[in-house]
This record gives structure tokens, sequence and C-alpha cells, in this order.
């Protein structure tokens, strides 16, 4: 089965987002901010990385781009998890490398059907 | 699903990320106007707490909450963007919106609708403020949904780079064949010679027939994530003009920003007449969440810390003849170090320990929503919900609680009629209690319904086999059957109870974490099971027992009593094997020797050690060789790195840093034995 | 359509999959030189004596406290159906990171018969295993690779130890 990665620093979000997932059979991974992301994601290769855009540390979109650059994430599908309405957050994320985006708020099928999209 | 159980997580984050915005705000009021350039990290710090609320209340359905935060969030991002000045206005400002912030929250915790009032007064000034030019427009509504009856042709030529975006156009075409019937023609002129290609490069193009009655926007939203990644053209199929005017419509993407999204959440706005001013005190800030792998990580370097303690313990009673005046302080020193060791041990336990109110909060919807579902009235009693243990105790029961209590309701309480007929209150009551008795926590779930069926369960334990035609049992031993694997079958599954899952699942979770469940009973007045649950999973008190140069643990709740077997009252009894004749009962004896496979001293059972023990109501004797001293130790899990063992719950490790066994009674007698090996 | 679609598939699979050269552990065992990923060892420690856990087979020679965790250590001479030996100075017990069955990750110890070499072994240099003829039950070799003169045994340690969590008959109940 496959691995997700997300990554979000509201606790609560990430439990939901998990807790959904592992619901549906995904093995699930967590961090709290961009750079415990990276961290994770030099010692494992996950299938799917899900990252929230405004965290501490580093942010959404460093992340996508430090990704991009390993050799093992070139082409790992990223989503983007974002509130923000506004365009430009999204055209940053693709420019960055991201695969797509995730609209909050979403619910649990949502975002599943959104990862089905990905995952296959 | 039910998010319900994220919402405690989320008000504590969300408490903790207003005190965040407040002392920032505070920071920059203290640092005063025009005292240089604002730290941009602070307005983002102000900024990402205002988010996440946001985010949360939005996803977990407090939407007088989320709309609130928004306007906060924008005139927080325009800060941070440096578009709008931090004067000490707009902090005092945002200082007012995180009080009245607070309290919705409190109020959303509270299960009340918040006070809206305050917040579109508050709202109104983020507006004035904002100089009006944020009328933010009403969302646009949604193009008309197009559908073409034939269906669309595509053509999809993606730039080369797009494999590297994490896309994959096999996906999306899966995802369209979805929407209808698919076709797909391949362009692969851009295809360069074998040794040429670069397998990280798109090279292909794909003219795809999507036909049946889709709409537009569902055809575009499969290639939302790749605009600007592809050359991509949507046109409806078969004579052109027949198709609505195609509007070049707004960009895959736009539609799906709209809040349509979001969950539909209809929510009759019935504002309570009469602002009643009644404050709401502050949620408590008086918790950190905290993982609890490092509770647990913590835990057992406590573990440890009590080993090395009982180490050094025992090297100052082997001092206790060489050191002289020495030895009181040595003593004291070392008793001191026994008692503090304990209270840390004791307070850290107590971190991992909650309130059962955890497991019980989800009942009083649960019992609603089913009563009304069956048609019975039933009244919800909850008693000692602040009786704390072990979380992961609580996450281990919280499934047979639901499984009793459902089972109460769908068998146990009459329908209204049928109550009123017996004489009975039409109303039945459902009392789920908890309380803490001796180590242990009990839970009781009882109904005041028509009881268990005594004949009814013998007579289909009779048909499954369970017991003898002839047995003679009590009506314990009758009720216990209930738990019986194989008891229950697909012929009585109802949609309530049932499902497959039968109370032999509720025992077998039960006894998972070391607990125990029993039923009482009685005809026309009702049942009452009782689960007796280990406060913590983490520590036990053991009694030490060697069996040749094996040391065990023995959990000194299951223990009776140890004694010297006498030669006269050794027998065997045929179909049992060996007996012990204590007082007037016989006990059957477990040579754990036998059992484990090992060498031991005493094979003989006269004269032999018996600890007598009790597990799964049975009493039964174990042979040991000696017994060693009692002592508390810390439970370590075999099934982490290893798997489940027949007979052991688990291991600790001793004094010396080798490893013990620790038994698990109701798996040694050899009923179980027999069971487990059928 | 069906063709191009492989291709796709495995297109982003493809490139990451030649991730190139790992490291390897390699180990003695009557003889034979085995490896294993040098990513899943944990640590090397010298033979203690262990606690018998009942119940279980003759490989599975008890649990060791490791740093305050309870590990297994299994003998892999008698997992692999060699002749046992008395354990001696140079008996070892690697202990590796094991991934369960059931897609948990577990820690356990093998004891082997001594520690030979660390190999960079490009994945060129990994063969399949022979369908039949090996020493060694074929699912639990992962391939065969060539250093220098030398054969060395690649095993599936998640395999041939993922296998002892499920219990085969024991305790599973």
């Amino acid at each position: 089965m496959a691995t997700i990665l997300t990554v979000d620093d509201s606790a609560s979000m990430r439990q939901m987002v998990a807790f959904t997932l592992k619901g549906a059979g995904y093995e699930v991974a967590e961090a709290a901010d961009g750079q415990e992301a990276l961290q994770l994601c030099q010692g494992r290769r996950f299938n799917l990385v899900l990252t929230d855009v405004n965290m501490p540390r580093m942010d959404g979109i460093s992340l996508i781009r430090a990704l991009r650059a390993l050799p093992t994430y070139r082409f790992t599908p990223i989503l983007m998890l974002t509130t923000e309405s506004a365009a430009d957050k999204k055209a940053e994320g693709k420019a960055a490398g991201a695969t797509g985006w995730i609209v909050k708020p979403f619910n649990p099928d949502q975002l599943l059907a959104t990862i089905k999209k990905v995952l296959g | 699903m039910d998010l319900e159980r994220f919402h405690q997580t989320f008000f504590e984050e969300s408490f903790e990320g207003l005190e965040r915005m407040e002392t920032e705000l505070l920071a920059l009021e203290a640092a005063g106007e025009g005292a240089g350039a604002v730290d941009p990290e602070t307005i983002n710090t102000i900024f990402r707490a205002a988010h996440s609320i946001k985010g949360g209340a939005g996803t977990f359905g407090f939407k007088e909450v989320a709309d609130f935060t928004h306007h906060v969030e924008t005139l927080l991002d325009e800060m941070r963007a440096g578009r709008r000045p931090v004067t000490a206005e707009a902090v005092g400002l945002l200082l007012r919106c995180v009080d009245c912030l607070r309290e919705m929250l409190a109020s959303q915790q509270a299960g009340e609708r918040p006070d809206t009032a305050q917040a579109e007064s508050l709202r109104q000034a983020l507006e004035a403020l904002r100089g009006n030019a944020a009328q933010e427009a009403p969302s646009a509504v949604a193009p008309q949904a197009e559908a073409p009856a034939g269906g669309w042709r595509i053509r999809f030529r993606p730039l080369p780079h797009l494999l590297q975006t994490g896309n994959d156009p096999v996906r999306m075409f899966r995802a369209l064949a979805e929407l209808g019937e698919l076709t797909v023609r391949c362009d692969e002129a851009a295809l360069p010679a074998f040794g040429e290609l670069d397998p990280e490069v798109c090279y292909l193009a794909w003219e795809l027939e999507l036909r049946g009655q889709v709409p537009r926007r569902e055809v575009e939203e499969v290639f939302e994530w790749v605009e600007g990644d592809c050359e991509l053209a949507i046109e409806p199929l078969g004579g052109r003009g027949e198709a609505a005017p195609e509007t070049d419509a707004a960009p895959a993407g736009d539609a799906t920003e709209a809040p349509a999204l979001g969950q539909p959440r209809e929510r009759t706005q019935s504002a309570p007449a009469g602002v009643s001013a009644q404050r709401r005190p502050r949620a408590q800030a008086g918790s950190i969440r905290v993982s609890i792998d490092k509770i647990d990580a913590l835990i057992n370097t406590v573990g440890e810390l009590v080993i090395t303690q009982s180490i050094l313990g025992q090297i100052g009673r082997e001092l206790e003849g060489v050191l002289g005046p020495q030895l009181e302080k040595l003593r004291n020193g070392l008793a001191q170090l026994e008692r503090n060791t304990r209270e840390l041990q004791e307070g850290i336990m107590g971190i991992r320990m909650l309130p059962i109110s955890f497991a019980f909060s989800r009942f009083p919807r649960l019992v609603h929503d089913l009563g009304r579902q069956l048609g019975k009235q039933v009244r919800l009693e909850i008693s000692g919900e602040q009786t704390e243990l072990d979380k992961t105790v609580m996450e281990h029961i919280g499934d047979p609680l639901v499984h009793l209590v459902r089972n109460a309701l769908d068998h146990g309480i009459e329908p209204p009629e049928e109550r009123e007929a017996a004489g009975k209150d039409p109303v039945g009551t459902l009392r789920l209690s908890a309380c803490h008795r001796g180590g242990n926590i009990l839970i009781e779930v009882r109904d005041d319904g028509r009881g268990l069926d005594r004949e009814r369960i013998l007579a289909k334990a009779r048909e499954r086999g369970l017991v003898a035609p002839d047995a003679q049992l009590s009506d314990a031993e009758v009720y216990d059957l209930i738990f019986q694997p194989g008891f229950s079958t697909a012929a009585e599954v109802t949609d309530v109870s049932g499902r497959g899952v039968g109370m032999d699942v509720v025992r077998k979770n039960i006894r998972e974490v070391g607990g125990t469940v029993e039923v009482a009973s009685e005809p026309g007045r009702g049942s009452a099971f009782t689960i007796r649950l280990p406060l913590t999973l983490a520590i036990v008190d053991g009694q030490l027992v060697r069996v040749g140069s094996q040391i065990y643990v023995i959990p000194l709740v299951s223990i009776v009593e140890s004694l010297q077997m006498q030669a006269g009252q050794v027998n065997v009894v045929a179909g049992r094997g060996e007996v012990y004749k204590l007082r007037d009962q016989y006990l059957p004896v477990v040579r754990l020797y036998e059992q484990f496979g090992i060498e031991a001293e005493h094979t003989e059972l006269a004269g032999g050690m018996l600890v007598v023990v009790e597990g799964e109501g049975r009493r039964f004797g174990l042979l040991v060789d000696e017994l060693l001293g009692q002592q508390q130790v810390v439970i370590k899990s075999l099934e982490a790195n290893f798997r489940r063992v027949e007979g052991v719950s688990g291991a600790t490790i001793l004094g010396d840093g080798t490893v013990a066994l620790i038994l698990d009674v109701g798996g040694l007698h050899p009923a179980a034995r027999q069971q487990a090996a059928a | 359509m069906s063709e191009t679609a492989q291709a796709l598939e495995a297109g982003p699979g493809g490139p990451e999959a030649a991730a190139g050269t790992r490291q390897y552990l390699t180990f003695l065992l009557a003889g034979e030189e085995y490896g294993v990923d040098i990513l899943r060892v944990k640590e090397i420690r010298g033979w203690e004596r262990t606690t018998p856990i009942p119940g279980t087979p003759g490989h599975v020679k008890g649990v060791i406290n490791l740093r305050g965790t309870i590990v297994p250590i299994i003998d892999l001479r008698e997992r692999l159906g060699m002749p046992a030996v008395e354990y001696g100075p140079t008996t070892v017990v690697i202990v590796l990171c094991v991934g369960g069955a059931d897609g948990r990750e577990r820690v356990m110890g093998v004891v082997v018969d001594a520690v030979s070499e660390v190999y960079d072994l490009p994945e060129e240099a990994m063969r399949p295993p022979p369908e039949f003829g090996a020493e060694v039950r074929v699912d639990f070799v992962r391939a065969l690779a060539t250093v220098g003169e030398k054969m060395v045994i690649v095993l599936d340690i998640d395999r041939m130890l993922g296998m002892e969590a499920l219990g085969a008959g024991a305790g599973t109940g």
C-alpha cells in the first residue's frame, strides 16, 4: 500500500488527514513543518506528499522546491493544502513543482477522491 | 466520518494560536508606532495562527468562526504584504478580534452557537479600517453547467516537463473514463529515435473523445492541475452549432476555488433573542500537547531508572556489613532515591491517564439516534466520567463499549408498549458508569430491559454444540455462554447489533488489555455487563518465581495464594489430569516447566511449590521451583518486535538487565491451551 | 493505447528504480558469504545469553534487552536449515530493522558465524537467484552478486524474518 507523508503545522488537520488516509488503507507519516518533512523524505521514499502552505521554519512552497531537487522525489506527486483562494499561491506552488492542490476546507471524502486521482 | 474526534485538538491548538497572536500583538503594541520597521516574522506568526484557525474551523464545521477569521486574516495578509501599515489602531482592533474569537471558540467547545453580534461589529470595524476597499464581491456565480448532448473532443498536448510535476496523463485519462465513454488517440509524432529518448520528458500528445452528457466543468477539473503545463482544447463533439455558445469560460481551476468545495452546511440562523452578556470563562490554557511517543520514551527511561534504583538498593544491602558508620547515610540516601523514583514513576504514568469521558462522550448521540431508529425510548445516565485510565486501555475499550450499548438498546430494552404492558416505565434506562476499585477500573453498562433469556441461550448453545445436552449449568454459567466464540451467528444479526461481531470479540478485545468482562441478568429486570480493566498497561505488581534457570513474573492480581504441596493431597483424576486438593476444592495443576519446555529442579508434585492463580474465572495451580521477591515491574511488549505468545502477556527487565517473561495466567489454564490449539 | 499507458506508467518509476549502488554488510554462515542492505543494520553485538520464549521453534533463541526494548534473536543457521554450531568468540548478533508481513517494522537480531565485509554493489551486479539448487530457500534470496572472484548471497530479510511475526501457528489468537 502506498505511503503518504502529511505535512501541516496544525495538529488537528494532521490528525484528520492521517485518520482519513489510514482508514482508507494508506500508510501515513506526519511532519509538523517543511524542515521536518524534508528530513523524513531524505530517509525514506513516500508515494505522495501532502503539504500545507503556511508553516513555521519551512513553508510548503520551499518544501516542494527542496523535494523536487532530490533525485528520488522528481516525479512523486506532491499536493498542496491551501486555503488561499487567490491564484498566486497555487501558481507559486506549481512553479515550485507541485502536482496539484486541495482547497481547504475539505471533507474526508473530498480528500480521498483527490488522493485517488493521483495514486490511482 | 465523524470529525468530532478531532475537535478537542482543534480547540486546544486554536486557543494556543490565539495566545500566540495575543502575545505578538501586545509586543507590537509595546514597541509602539513608528519604532522602526516591524519584524516581518512577527506579522507572519500572527497571520499563520489566524490562518490555521480559519482552516481548521472551516474543516471541522465551525462556520461562524471560519467566516470571522477570514476577515481578520485578510487584514493580516495585507499587513504581511506591506500593503497596510501596522498602526496602533489596527493592532488594537486585532486584539479585540482575538478576544472575540476566543469567546466564539469557547462557545463552540461548549456545544453552543457562538454570539455573532460582536463578530459582526468587529467585521465592520475591520472593513472600515481597510477603507471599505474590500467589500468582498460575492463569490462569482459558477458558470452554467454546460453539457452538450454528444460529449467533448479534447486535444491535450503536454509540455515536455509535465511528468516532472508528478502529474500522470494515464491517471487523468482514467478519471475521464469515469465520466463517460472515452476513446484515446495517441500522437507520437514528436517521439524521438530511441537512442535520443529522455525518459523524463513527455513527447506524446493525445486526442480524446469523451462521449456522454458530461458538464464541461467536470472535464476541466480533470485538467485543472496541469493548466500551464500543456496545450489544451476542449470542444463539444458533433456540430459546433448545437452546443451552447462557447464562452471562454473561466480557466479551469477558478470555479473550484469558490467556497463551493466546502461542505454544504446549512445552519438555520436562529439568533437567540436578547443578547445575554454572559461571559464564558477563558478556555483553560493549562494543557500542552505532547506526542505519545515522547511520553512512552519517558516511561521507558523511568523504567530504566527504577531498575537502576533497585540495583543500587541491592548493593546497599550487600554493603551493610562493610560500611560501619557511613551505613546510615547510605541507607537514608537509598530510601530517598526509592521514594523519589516511585513518585516520578507514578507522576509520569499519570500523564498517560485520561478521564473516561473521552470514551463516554459519544454515547448520548449514539443512544439518541439508535433509540429513534429502533422506536425505543431510552434515558441515558452517565456517572463517573471523570474516572481516569490509561490512554491505550481507553482506545481498546471504545469498540466493546459501543457494542454493549448497542446490544442493550437492541436486545435489552423493550419497545415502549411492551414495557407499559409489563408495568414498567415506558422509557427505558441505560446506565453507563465507571469507578476505581483497587488497582482496577470498573465500567458498567446496565439496562432495565427484559434481561437475558436463560432458556433461549441454553437451547442455542446446545444447538451449536457449545454445551453437552445434559449439562447442568448455573445461571452465571449460562449467561457466560454468550461470550463463547460461535454463539451469535448470522441468523440473528440485526441491522443494529451483530454485523458479524459477536460478544466473543468484545471479550477478546477486553482481554487484550488485560481486562475481564462479566454479565449478570435478571429476567424482566435487565442486565449488567461489568468490565474490569487495569489502570495502566505500563506497570504491574508481580511475584517473581523461578523455574530452573528462568525467572517469570506472575501478576499479583491473579495470585490467590502460594503453598507447599502435601503428598496426600495430590491426585490424578481421569480426564482432568493432575489435581491438588486444597480444602474442599480440586485444583488442576499446571507444570510450568512442562508447558514451557524447559528444565526444572522439582518435578515431583509432593513437596513442590504451588502458586494458586485465578484467570478467566478459573482457579488452578502452577508448579514452580521457588518463590522469589515481589516487585513492581515495567511491562515491555513482546509483540512490538516479535509476536503474541500464548501464556505470556509481556516481558520485563530485571535488576540485572536480563529479560523475564510476564505470565498471562488466563492463557495457561489447561482448557485455555486446548482452545488455543483447537 | 495500452502500450503507451504502460510506457508512461513505467516512465515516472523508471529513473528512480535505477537508484544505483548500495552498500551491503556481509557475514559468514558455514563458509558462504551472505549480504544484507546496510541501511537495515542497526548494530552488531557479541552473543549474550537470551531469555527463551515458550512455544517457539528452535531457531528462535529467545529475547534480549536492547536498551530497554525486547528484541528477539534468531539463529540464522538454524533458520536456513544448516547444522547448528556452538557459539564462539567470533559469533555475533546483527541487529536488523525488519519490515513485517503486517506492515510493521520490527527490530530483530540474527546470530551469524562472523561478520565479513562491507561492499558497494551496483544494481547491475545483482543477478536473480537460480530457481533451485541453492543452499538456501530461494524465496529468502533477493539476488546473487559477484564481487571479484566471490559470490555474495543477498538475503531478503523481510521475507526471511517478517514471517517470524506471524508465528506460524503458535499464539496467533
